[in-house]
Order: structure tokens, then sequence, then C-alpha cells
């Protein structure tokens, strides 16, 4: 598989190109801050017309990370939906393809900020999932460790020899794992900023998402 | 028709006669639409208002009289002033305001309940005032318009916007009459046709064009340099200048340029000559303040960029400098106007080129102007995201139905030929989106009535419409302030990308001092005062114009000659210089040659096709080459050459430029390059879809708005032949691509290609390495540098070695 491996408290993890991440030994894939209906819910708070394919060109990334791991297990890790309106309004195809991709197999929505409560969809919903020896939630907390959490949309910037490239990334650490966000239309954080800086450990490294997913240490 | 009493009186008390044209403009004032084209400084303002001063002399007249619209914030005030001395001098009853982005909401709110005789706006200004419900009222009586430099506004989609709100105001005031004053142009019909409510004729008044300017190269004892656009060599010659002459405008073709030449004149500036600088990047006030001490002549020089090509009446110029390559003959003639206001005096200009290749590029554009050979490329159909926007701001001034609104919109000028259903696909994406494959039924922007008329869905989106108006296209700018306090001098602009390239403690210009970079904060730059380091030199996103075509064939007709003795010595030397280390491009026939430099292979081809077509070819040719596994990671177009650099070197351009492969590469280029991203975000601001970037007002923190390179891949995906995306690819055909240029260089090379393999740049490449606007290509580069940045990172930080 196209992706990073790193180990977490005893886990071997693998950090895939997509932004997705694959715990081998549990067979479980872990997506975060896939922020579904974003599109839908800007339009109705905003007024602002948006490509409508968003959710579309997300679920089909998604689909395509099912199909080369086999998850038996998939964690959503919060900010799942843009906000619980979306689920609403999700177009019944959309819904459908929901269905189909959980079908066969354990499916686990954790709780983010945008979708506080449980979703009116198949699957666990839990505010946070412990699965020794690791845990997955949405925002990191300070003092954990084993942890696996989404919600800042970490993205770093590399200055190589010739041009500055800026992409979402995985940021790790002997503590945490924070993971890039998966939606299509997510912005990203710079791995700079103070918030992701107290909570990552100087030596931090992070993985660069794309093609080919890249180990770097975290940029100063 | 001649003057009334007190109006002769008053020429006559100033020692003045009217001009021809000022009287011909009073004879003529109830023409549907009237353009007069007349050089700088013959009293061109005065005779566009002698006809309002006239009609509102016996102070009859309620509300609203004459809208005055140009292009500069700075002539508004500029005029105000003007017109007062008339005024006041005859004691007319006549009250002028004005209404820019500057003015106080508070003073804004009055104008609209009790507007002034004569309003001095802008056209952002303009659109904003149509967009308000009460419109009908502000504009009640309105019998004249007149636009201001409406050349300049010809050229850009603020015209389009304007033209389009004369449109509306039309409807409101049926017999509005419009007036146009014009620089020296190239095709004036073009400009009456944009002017005029179509299908209506519009008259066309010249006055006397004035003497022929003299004009001149700048000698120096001391050669141009091989490449830059910083002209330091001059600088003393320069100087020289501005001593024997009262005030000099010192025009440079970009604003970092700009920076760096007032930068070098100052430390060179021994005699402490008061010298000021102004460009569209600097502080406001700090803009003001130059204006000001050059309005009481208390400056020898101001060095400048297009922020003062226009407007502005500086009486005292006597000297006009242009540093740079002029470009353009129309503009360098309407800048040599600048200088000399007095009517039947000739303008004095000194070019003085940057580089050597400048040389031949102002020798060329000297003797195109003593043959008065100006130049035009003329404007398409007007552009589908203005029409959008339009559409927008109607919807905020209240219901409207669709076929009145078309019928309004095609009598502008520019759009007289959009078709229904053109005009209705606008519409769809302003409602709903226009989406092909999925829609927002429930959340469309605008909804259709019972009967018939178009509406806001949620009343409150109107203010997010104004403030997302205009047609400005200003990338994402980051204030720079001095001092860590809020309340630290406010000195300009940087853009975001340099900002990013900063750490603490680079230094910078800007505003013609070195600052010091603290930090970001608040999406501030915070900087310190710093002396004596080498600053860096900030980009800004200043116009880049082209040459035009006709230079650049004056120039390849010089490369013919056997020797130049028109040109200076050191110019001569470096043409030899290329022939010996390569050889000159030649008519018939095209130069490619290959080099290594900083780590990269290029190529260099010189088709002299203008600056788009340059442009079009370095996309196509850097498709093909990252099809061929050779790793382009970009290039750059001039109007006679495209440099491209990659990780491999190109051993046979032919095959690249077979025209069979090139017309087919035509059609996949679309898909996935950075040009089209960066129109299509211009595009997509202009229509509405995204929000505008305002400086200071951006979120700050996390989670910042996603790129609109994504809704770019999002649509191309989905739905590639959504209106933005037609739009956007129109833009590009006409602005960038320019396909038929490329094809008739093809044509007349007919495979006659001499390739050059060098080992280092040659002497008419260099320049190439300083153009502006270069453009990055991803693929196979990025990722072969990533790999080699993380070897060498993981190597560096002892990380390799841990298993």
């Amino acid at each position: 598989m196209n992706g990073v491996e790193f180990s977490l408290a005893g886990a071997v993890l693998t950090a895939l190109g997509s932004g997705a991440l694959w715990w081998q030994e549990k067979r479980l894939l872990c997506v975060s801050d896939l922020h579904l209906g974003k599109s839908e819910r800007l339009a109705r708070l905003s007024g602002q017309v948006l490509p409508p394919y968003d959710t579309q060109d997300t679920l089909i990334r998604l689909e395509h990370d099912l199909q080369q791991t086999q998850a038996a297990i998939v964690v959503c890790l919060g900010d799942s939906f843009d906000d619980l309106e979306v689920l609403d309004e999700l177009p019944e195809a959309e819904t459908n393809w929901l269905h189909r991709l959980q079908a066969g197999r354990r499916w686990v929505w954790i709780e983010g900020n945008h979708d506080p409560g449980p979703v009116q969809l198949p699957g666990s919903h839990l505010s946070e999932l412990p699965l020794p020896p690791l845990t997955f939630r949405h925002i990191a907390q300070t003092g954990k460790s084993g942890e696996i959490s989404g919600h800042y949309h970490p993205k770093v910037r590399v200055q190589t020899r010739l041009r500055s490239i800026s992409r979402p990334a995985f940021l790790f650490d002997s503590d945490r794992v924070i993971m890039p966000s998966y939606g299509t239309y997510t912005g990203g954080l710079r791995s700079s900023d103070a918030a992701l800086k107290t909570l990552m450990r100087p030596e931090a490294q992070a993985i660069v998402t794309g093609q080919t997913p890249r180990v770097i240490p975290l940029p100063k | 028709m001649t003057l009334p009493k007190a109006f002769e009186d008053w020429f006559k008390r100033r020692g003045w006669a009217a001009h021809r044209h000022q009287i011909d403009m009073l004879e003529k004032q109830n023409a549907s639409a009237l353009l007069l084209i007349a050089p700088t400084g013959c009293g061109k303002t005065l005779a566009g208002f002698l006809p309002t001063l006239v009609d509102l002399a016996d102070g009859t007249h309620d509300g609203l009289h004459t809208l005055y619209v140009s292009p500069l914030k700075a002539l508004a005030s500029d005029i105000q002033r003007n017109l007062s001395t008339p005024i006041d001098e005859i004691g007319l009853p006549i009250r002028v305001e004005s209404r820019t982005g500057d003015t106080s909401n508070m003073h804004k709110k009055r104008q609209r309940a009790d507007p002034p005789h004569i309003l001095l706006t802008t056209p952002e200004s303009l659109a904003l005032l149509t967009s308000y419900e009460d419109a009908p009222n502000i504009f009640r009586g309105l019998k004249r318009v007149i636009v201001d430099e409406i050349h300049a506004l010809a050229e850009s989609k603020r015209g389009d916007q304007l033209m389009l709100a004369l449109a509306r105001l039309q409807a409101l005031c049926p017999d509005m009459r419009r007036v146009g004053l014009s620089a020296t142009v190239d095709k004036p019909e073009d400009i009456a046709k944009l002017l005029a409510c179509n299908p209506d004729p519009c008259e066309i008044l010249r006055a006397d064009p004035g003497p022929t300017p003299d004009i001149s190269m700048l000698e120096t004892n001391e050669a141009p340099p091989w490449s830059g656009g910083g002209a330091s060599y001059a600088i003393p010659a320069v100087l020289d200048a501005v001593k024997q002459h009262k005030t000099t405008l010192i025009f440079n073709n970009t604003r970092a340029q700009a920076e760096i030449f007032f930068h070098n004149l100052w430390l060179a500036n021994d005699d402490s000559l008061p010298i000021g600088i102004h460009h569209g990047s600097l502080d406001r006030e700090q803009r003001a303040k130059v204006e000001a001490a050059m309005v009481r002549g208390e400056l020898r020089a101001i060095v400048c960029t297009g922020s003062l090509d226009l407007g502005i009446d500086w009486g005292d110029v006597d000297l006009v400098i242009q540093v740079g390559a002029p470009k353009n003959v129309k503009r360098l003639v309407q800048r040599i106007g600048r200088a000399n206001h007095r009517y039947n005096a000739p303008s004095k200009a000194i070019l003085v080129p940057a580089n050597r290749f400048e040389v031949i590029e102002c020798m060329a554009a000297l003797q195109a102007v003593q043959e008065n050979d100006l130049d035009g490329e003329a404007r398409g159909a007007g552009p589908r995201d203005v029409l959008c926007q339009h559409i927008l701001l109607r919807a905020a001034a209240g219901p409207f139905e669709a076929d009145a609104l078309y019928t309004e919109m095609t009598s502008a000028g520019a759009f007289a030929d959009l078709s229904r259903d053109a005009f209705d696909q606008c519409l769809t994406f302003c409602a709903t989106g226009g989406y092909a494959l999925k829609a927002y039924d429930q959340w469309q922007r605008l909804k259709q009535a019972p009967d018939g008329r178009w509406h806001l869905r949620d009343p409150r989106s109107s203010a997010k419409i104004r403030m997302n108006a205009g047609t400005i296209q200003d990338s994402d700018l980051l204030k720079v302030r001095m001092g860590r306090a809020r309340g630290g001098k406010a000195l300009g602009e940087i853009e975001e990308v340099f900002a990013a390239s900063l750490t603490a403690g680079d230094t910078f210009l800007i505003g013609g001092q070195i600052v010091r970079y603290e930090g970001l904060r608040d999406m501030t730059v915070e900087v310190s005062r710093n002396r004596g380091r080498k600053p860096k030199v900030a980009v800004f996103s200043g116009s880049k114009f082209s040459t035009s075509t006709q230079l650049s064939e004056r120039i390849l007709t010089m490369f013919e000659q056997e020797d130049w003795p028109e040109l200076p010595p050191h110019t001569r030397d470096w043409l030899r210089l290329q022939t010996e280390m390569s050889r000159l491009p030649q008519p018939g026939r095209l130069l490619v040659e290959s080099f290594p430099h900083d780590g990269r292979q290029n190529l260099c081809v010189y088709g002299f096709a203008g600056r788009n077509a340059q442009q079009t070819l370095g996309l196509l040719l850097t498709k093909r080459m990252e099809d061929l596994g050779l790793a382009p990671m970009g290039f750059v177009a001039t109007d006679y050459a495209t440099l491209i650099w990659g990780l491999d070197a190109v051993t046979d351009p032919a095959p690249l430029l077979d025209p069979t492969s090139l017309r087919d590469g035509l059609e996949g280029w679309l898909a996935q390059n950075a040009l089209m991203k960066r129109t299509f975000r211009g595009v997509a601001t202009i229509a509405g879809l995204i929000e505008r970037n305002i400086p200071g007002k951006q979120k700050t923190g996390r989670q910042a708005t996603f790129s609109s390179d994504i809704l770019y891949d999002t649509l191309l995906k989905y739905d590639p032949d959504h209106v933005l995306m037609q739009i956007t690819r129109e833009e590009a055909m006409r602005g960038l691509v320019d396909f038929a240029r490329i094809e008739d260089m093809l044509t007349r090379i007919d495979g006659r290609i001499d390739h050059q393999v060098l080992t280092r740049v040659p002497p008419l490449a260099a320049p190439l390495f300083l153009e502006v606007g270069k453009v990055s290509v991803s693929g196979a580069a990025e990722e072969r540098l990533l790999a080699e940045e993380e070897a060498r990172l993981m190597e560096s930080s002892g990380l390799a070695k841990i298993p």
C-alpha cells in the first residue's frame, strides 16, 4: 500500500497519501474531518452557492481507500458532517452510498464540534473510542498519549531546493497523531500555528500527503 | 452657441480664451453621446464640465445634474478643487461632492438622501450606488454623465462594469446624456461604441493634438547592464536631468522597480533634492502626502508607476523620464503628455532603458513615436463574470424582470451581441449556481416570485453582494505597519506570498525605506526601522504590460540589419556578443537555445509572437515536456521569448514544436495548469462565487478558507461545462492564449528551427530570468524535489539512521 509506516504506543500505523490512517493489526481505517454537506450548509447560511460536488468527491475517495484496504472497522474522527442539519438535507443517493460503504463492517462515528450528537445513520456514535493502546477522539487533549485526533486540519509548508510546497499533513510524535482533513472543501492550518506547536513535541514529524506520502521533520 | 457673459468675463479675467473644442462641447451638449479626444493639458476636464456649469448657472435645477466618473479616486478630489475655481469666481450656485471608497459612511448616507448637483465618483462606487433600493431617488433629475480617462477604463473590466451601471442609469433617467473624455488613442470609434447607449451613434470631437514631443534616449557614460530592471547605472544621469528641470516625473513599469530606483536615487542624492515616491501599494495617506507636496511645488521629482498615468494635473512638470522599456507606444505618448501641461508647448521626455534589450525596444519605440504610429489591441465581447456581478447588484436594488434586465444590458456596447441564452445562463448561475448535476433547490440565492420577478431569497445577502462588488483583482495583500503597537504607522501593502517568504530579521524595501520584518500579527506585517543591510525586494501585484505587436515587429526588423549605428556602442557590442555566443533571432526562422543555469535546464524559444502567444507556447510546451518525462518546473514569457526550466535538458526541440501536436495539446492544456486556476480565481470572485479577500478583514487563525483551486478542480471533474468554466476558458483564450499567433509564427518559420546548445546563459536570454509572472508547473518535478528534500532532511536531522 502507498503509505508511510510509523508506530505510536507500540501500534504500527500507516499514513496513506489520501490522508487516511490504516491500522493493519485491527484492519481499521481512520478518516477525519469529512465535512460532508459543507457546500449545502454554506448555501443555507450564507447564500454562497459553491459547486455542490464536495460530498460526492469525498465519498469517491473514501470508497477508493475502503477498496484498497478492505477495512473491517472504520473510524470517522469527528466533523464528519458540516453540521447536524446537513444530515436531513443529504440527498438520498448520498445516504444510500454511505449505507453501501458501511455494509459488512463496523463503523464508528466520533463526535466533532461540527456534529455533536448522534447521527441518523447506522454505526456506533461515541465521543471517543478507546482501543488499547490507542484512543480516538476529535480534539487532542494535552497530557494524553497514544492519541489519534483530527480537528485542526494541519498542513505543512516544505521549502524545497527550488519551490515552497504546501500540503495537508499528518503530524505525529511519541504521544499522538493529528490527522489531516479528508473532506474536499476543507482548508488547512499551518503547522507553525501556536495551537499545533503547543500540542506537538519539538521533535515531532510530519507526513506530507499526496501521490507519495513523505516524512519530514516538522518545519520550525 | 456662445459662452454666457459671466463665463466669458471669467475667461477674460484669467487671461484665457476658451479653446475651440471647449466651445464645440458646449454646442453639441444635446448629443446623446459625445467623445472628446484631446491630449493632456488642454482643458479637457473643463470642456467636459462647461455645459454642466452653464446649465446649472441659473440655480433652478434640483438634485443631481451631472455624474463624473474617473478611474482614479485621487482624480475626484483633484477635480473638486479645480471646479471650485470657476464656481467660486463666477459665483455659481453649484454644490460639488465626491464619493469614493474613501468617503465616510455618514457622508455617503447623507449623499443618498440629498445628492449634490455634481457628484464625482469611480466605477466601483457608482456600481454600489445603483445597488441601493433608493437608486431611483438618488439619480432623479440626472442629465449628464462624464466619463473621464475613458481610454484607460475601456481596456479593463472596470469599463465594462461602468457601462452596465450607465445602462441602469439610462433606464432610470431616459434623457441622460453621455460624455467621454479620452487621451489620444489609435481607434476612437471603438471607444465611442463603448460609450454610446447601443445602438445610438456617438459623435467624436478631436482637439488640436499640439506640437510633437521632444523625446530622446538617455545617454550615459556607463553602459546599461545585461539584464535587470533596476537601471541603477542611470542614477547619476537621471539626477543631473532632475537638477536641470523644475519638476520631473520618473515612471517605472512595476512597483518593485519604482522602489529600487527610488532607493538608489536617494543613496546618490548628495544635494538632498526633495524626491518622493508614489505607487499603488503605498498607504493611502503616504500617497496623499506626496500628491499634496507635488501640488505645492515642493518636490523636484516623483518616482512613480502607472499610478500617475492618469489624472492629477501637475502644473509644473517639465520633464518625464520613462525608466524601462515603454512596452506600448500609445501609453508612452500619454505618459509623455504628463510633461508640460501648457498647451502648445512640446512635452519633453527621456527614455531610460534598464538593460540592453530595452535599449533596442526604446529605440524602436522612439521611432514609432516620431512616426506617430500608435498601437492597440481590440477587446472582445463583454466578459460575463462582470454580467453576473451586475445581476446580483441589480437584485440588491430590488425585484427585477429578466426581460427588462436583458434589454438594458444589451444597450451597453460591450454586451450588444449578448445572446439571450448566455444571459439566462448568467441569471441561472446567480440564482442557483447553475450546476448541471445537482441543484440547491431550497437554498438558491435568487428566487422567482409568482409575478415572474426575481428577488433575493434572503434580503440580508445584499450587504454581502455589495461587499464583493468590484472588478479589480488584488492578490492577497497584507498591510505593513511600523512597530508592534496597533497604532504603528501604516506603510503600505505587500503580497501574502512575499510575506510568507520572510523570516524575522529579513529586510525589505517599502515606500523607499528599508524595514526589518518582525512578524505577522492579526494579518498585519509588523516591521521596524532598519538601515544599511541589503534589502530584499518585495513582490508587488502591479499590473504587467505587454509589448505591443508593432514594437515586437520593429525589433525583429532591426535584427535584420548588418550593423546598428543608431544604437549606443554597448548595445551594438551586446548584439555582436549574442551573435558570437549563439545567434540573433531572424525573421522566418525560429531561434531555440538550450543551456543549464542554477541547477536547472533551460529552454529559450524566441517566437516574437507577443506575450500572450508566448505564454500559451509555454503552457503547451511544458505540457508536452511533462508527457515526455522531461520534468518541466515552470516558464516565463515575454513578448519576444518563452523561457522554460526543468530538471532535464531538451535535446531536440523540433518534435516539441510540431504544429499538429501543439494543436492537439491545446485541447488538453485547459485541464490542469496554474494559469487557468489563476484566471478562474478572478472570474469566480467577480461573478460572486467566492468572497473577496479584503485586506485586514481576513479570517485569522485556524482553518482559513480553502483555495479556489479546489473549486476549479471540482468543477473540472464534475461539471466542466459550467458557465464559470466557460467564462474562464473564454477569458484565457482572449487574454492568455492567442493561439492564432502561434500558428502564424509556425507557418512563418515552416520548420526552420535554429537550435543552439550552450553551456551558459546567452546574452539575449539573461533578462528573462528576472521577468515577473513566472508560471509554475507541478508534476513529476515536484515529486522528485520532495523525494530529494525528504532524503536531505532525514539525513541532516539524523533521523535517517534511526530504524
